[in-house]
């Protein structure tokens, strides 16, 4: 059992779970993931580690609602026990010195995308962040994101906060200005097609995070295959982050879709 | 000689109409006490006991089966035990007829149905769970030396219980949410209960093994982690758990999963019950690719989650299938359909990428290839389209990587299988044993068991010496 140590709503739909792991809070590094199960009825969902504390044991977990079982899990309270949590899982991030990087985080992608831009900035990197959101309430770890960044640039859809656009906005203004040496996005499939079809039109390395479908996350299933330069990968273990000039989002944002009805049909269950 | 005019018993099962609506009820229903001693009279105790050749891990076959003619079934039991630590999952699941019952004086010599040894085997194992007293083996006083068994299928059971008897302090890693290995996640409800699994593992914790579930080792913690926490050495038993895939064209679609996902989902995430939160996808058309064992598991799952035509395609002839003689012959009872050498070659999908039609490409056997099995010819021109809404994919499997990949150092074949001493199990790292699906690839229960037993003995000889 893993207990849930904090609790802290970062807007109606996201929260931050802080849960005590202590291994997993010692093994961990940027990029990598668990998988939980909240009870015996529940399923298995992936989560990136957002931040870990070794001292006190914890991993932190930002969960966005989508679904049956992430908005079971926002639902919890500190003193709940979740069943099953495993990892950490996924290859870490390759972060290394290279210049300048340009980090891109799209709503929920902003939890993953905070180690990152640790791990880069601690290397020694000029990091320059866009955080983009439909609107200011789900700009989330803003402080935390500035901490380790050089600049940071906000982008809502609505103008609610920042500037009023997409990431693809702000991140080109970026390229315009100056010379970019590595990219990396995280977020919504689309978000990152997108920014993916941005840099390639500008030469730039680019590293996405995929967020297929998982079960067990150990390269057992299958479940989470992606076609990458033509070759079928498993995202839990050849992944999550692969290059994105290589991926076929296309295919990766049908395979999201692979459970749509079943996953209807679990909500109206349950939430009626 | 009376005995051999003793016609072979039949086991009794649920009617195919009524078993296909359950996904958790056994269909073979165990042989009664009566019809098992009749059964053992059959036994001619053979001065040469060649079954016990076929046999992979020589059990001890004449014993038990003349145990249970004399109605000595807690005998029998023990007896098993000498030499398997699950005789009641072997007894279901082992393909006798390949093995001891393929090499039973019955069938080499007098040409007649072979003595049923795989059904006795699992009557007097599941004797003596129901009789509630369960033999659980001495342990020999705890020596204390901590060692680790990665992985929880057959072969680290087996490990397991073989060195809790010898005093050591055992820990089993599994990386899932659940004990057992393929027997929980992958083999079903309907041929294997989990219950039957748990009996034994309630035993080996009686022994003192212990369990650390949702652990990953060469990632929760590794190797050296370990060894700093006292474990002195390790057997590395994790499966070959990767699912392969045919890389033809549109495999990617929805409604395309491995063996692996399909089986997962309903074993070990009760996908098919509706309170459970995972889904599983259903549809009219299901069509499973191979046929081994997991294929005979995947489409007889589907039927019964509601397929109206569940098939298996397979490249070769029903001669040539891997899986168990009776599982084929179940499915057939079922009402699955078998389209034998047929092969798929390319998949269409629905505007919302989700499958909905496959080409297949008709096969004729040609010569046999170096497996001694035909090889299957393609008929050119014999493409045709069949609708499909699922498609399960069990063409098997690889090596699950994780461990090989956390141990650069650790010597591997071109197939990623560990390559280890036959006789001891240990790898080329001194400390680390390893042994079934990850030395072997997709092999059997039963080997896997084998393995246990042998990386015990030579893990005890090498800590032995080592202090
Ligand atoms: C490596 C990785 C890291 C992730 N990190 C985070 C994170 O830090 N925070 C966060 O909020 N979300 C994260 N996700 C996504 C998260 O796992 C899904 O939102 C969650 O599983 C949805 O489950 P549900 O039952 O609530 O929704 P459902 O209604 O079941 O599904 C909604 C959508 O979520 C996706 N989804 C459903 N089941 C799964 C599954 N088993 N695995 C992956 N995606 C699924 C599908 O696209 C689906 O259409 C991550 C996903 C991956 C693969
Ligand atoms: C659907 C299906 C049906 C089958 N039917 C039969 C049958 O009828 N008869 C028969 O004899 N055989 C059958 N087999 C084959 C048989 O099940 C396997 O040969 C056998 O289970 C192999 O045992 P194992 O101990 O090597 O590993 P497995 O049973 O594969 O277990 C390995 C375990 O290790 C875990 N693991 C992997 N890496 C790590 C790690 N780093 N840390 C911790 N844990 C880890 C995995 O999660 C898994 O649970 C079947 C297989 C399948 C898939
Ligand atoms: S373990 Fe398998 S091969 Fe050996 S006797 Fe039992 S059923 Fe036969
Ligand atoms: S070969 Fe057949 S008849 Fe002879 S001992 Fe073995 S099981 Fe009995
Ligand atoms: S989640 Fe099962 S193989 Fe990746
Ligand atoms: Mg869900």
């Amino acid at each position: 059992m893993y207990q849930i140590v904090q609790k802290e709503q970062f807007s109606e739909k996201v929260v931050k779970l802080v849960v005590h792991a202590p291994r997993i809070a010692r093994s961990r590094k940027p990029g990598h993931f668990i998988i939980l199960r909240i009870d015996e009825q529940g399923e298995r969902i992936p989560l990136t580690i957002a931040q870990a504390d070794k001292g006190a044991g914890t991993i932190s977990l930002v969960v966005q609602k989508v679904g049956i079982s992430s908005t079971r899990l926002c639902e919890m309270n500190p003193g709940d026990q979740i069943l099953d949590l495993v990892g950490p899982l996924g290859k870490a991030t390759h972060i290394h010195k290279v210049g300048t990087v340009l980090a891109c985080g799209g709503g929920v992608g902003i939890a993953p995308l905070l180690p990152i831009v640790e791990g880069f900035k601690k290397a020694g990197n000029r990091v320059v962040t866009v955080l983009a959101a439909r609107s200011k309430d789900l700009i989330i770890l803003e402080k935390e994101i500035r901490q380790w960044s050089d600049e940071v640039i906000i982008m809502t859809d609505d103008g609610s906060y920042g500037n009023k656009g997409l990431v693809t906005t702000g991140a080109e203004q970026v390229i315009q200005r100056e010379q970019v040496d590595e990219c990396i996005a995280i977020g919504p499939a689309v978000m990152m097609k997108f920014t993916a079809l941005l840099t390639q039109k500008y030469n730039i390395p680019t590293q996405a995070s995929l967020n297929a479908i998982m079960v067990d996350g150990t390269g057992m299933c299958g479940a989470c295959r992606a076609s990458v330069g033509g070759e079928t990968k498993f995202t839990c273990i050849d992944g999550p982050e692969f290059n994105a000039h290589q991926i076929d989002f296309d295919e990766l944002i049908l395979r999201l879709g692979g459970y749509k009805n079943e996953e209807k049909e679990a909500w109206e269950r349950v939430i009626g | 000689k009376e005995r051999t005019t003793i016609e072979r018993v039949q086991m009794p099962g649920l009617d195919p109409i009524e078993r296909i609506q359950y996904q958790d009820r056994e269909v073979n229903l165990g042989l009664d006490e009566a019809s098992a001693i009749t059964e053992a009279s059959r036994c001619m105790d053979c001065v040469n006991p060649t079954c016990i050749e076929g046999c992979p891990v020589s059990i001890n076959i004449p014993k038990f089966i003349k145990n249970i003619e004399r109605g000595e079934m807690h005998e029998a039991a023990k007896t098993l035990k000498e030499t398997s630590a699950l005789p009641a999952v072997c007894g279901r699941v082992c393909p006798q007829e390949k093995q001891c019952e393929a090499q039973c004086f019955y069938t080499l010599k007098l040409k007649k149905e072979p003595v049923a040894i795989g059904y006795l085997e699992r009557f007097a194992a599941d004797f003596e769970q129901n009789s509630g007293s369960i033999s659980v083996p001495e342990t020999a006083e705890k020596n204390n030396i901590k060692v680790a068994a990665i992985g929880s299928g057959p072969a680290s059971l087996s490990f397991a219980g073989d060195m809790a008897k010898l005093g050591y302090d055992v820990t089993v890693f599994e990386a899932l949410h659940e004990v057992g290995g393929v027997l929980k996640y992958g083999i079903p409800e309907f041929r294997l209960p989990n219950r039957v699994v748990d009996v034994e593992l309630a035993s080996l914790e009686k022994m003192g093994v212990k369990f650390e579930r949702n652990f990953i080792v060469g990632r929760t913690a590794s190797f050296d982690d370990l060894k700093e926490e006292g474990f002195h050495a390790f057997f590395v038993a994790s499966g070959a758990g990767l699912p392969r895939f045919m890389n033809i064209p549109g495999e990617n679609f929805n409604g395309i999963l491995s063996s692996n996902e399909y089986l997962t989902r309903v074993n070990l995430m009760n996908a098919a019950k509706s309170e459970f939160d995972t889904p599983v996808l259903r549809g009219k058309n299901i069509a499973v690719i191979g046929g081994g064992n997991t294929a005979m598991d995947s489409v007889r799952t589907a039927k019964r989650l509601g397929a109206e035509r569940a098939m298996i395609v397979y490249r070769r002839s029903r001669e040539e299938m891997p899986a168990r003689v009776e599982e084929v012959l179940h499915a057939e009872e079922e009402g699955i359909e078998f389209l034998n050498l047929n092969n798929p070659i390319e998949y269409f999908a629905d505007e919302n990428g989700r499958v909905n039609r496959m080409r297949l490409q008709k096969m004729e056997l040609g010569e046999p290839d170096a497996s001694g099995r035909r090889r299957p010819v393609v008929v050119e021109g014999s493409e045709y389209d069949i609708p499909v809404d699922v498609v399960v994919v069990a063409i098997g499997v690889s090596p699950n990587p994780l461990v090989p990949s956390e141990l650069p150092e650790l010597k591997v074949s071109r197939w990623g299988t560990i390559e280890v001493d036959p006789e001891t199990m240990q790898s080329s790292i001194p400390d680390l044993f390893a042994g079934g699906d990850i030395v072997r690839g997709g092999a059997t229960v039963i080997l896997a068991m084998g393995d246990g037993r042998k990386a015990a003995a030579g893990m005890h000889q090498y800590l032995q010496t080592k202090q």
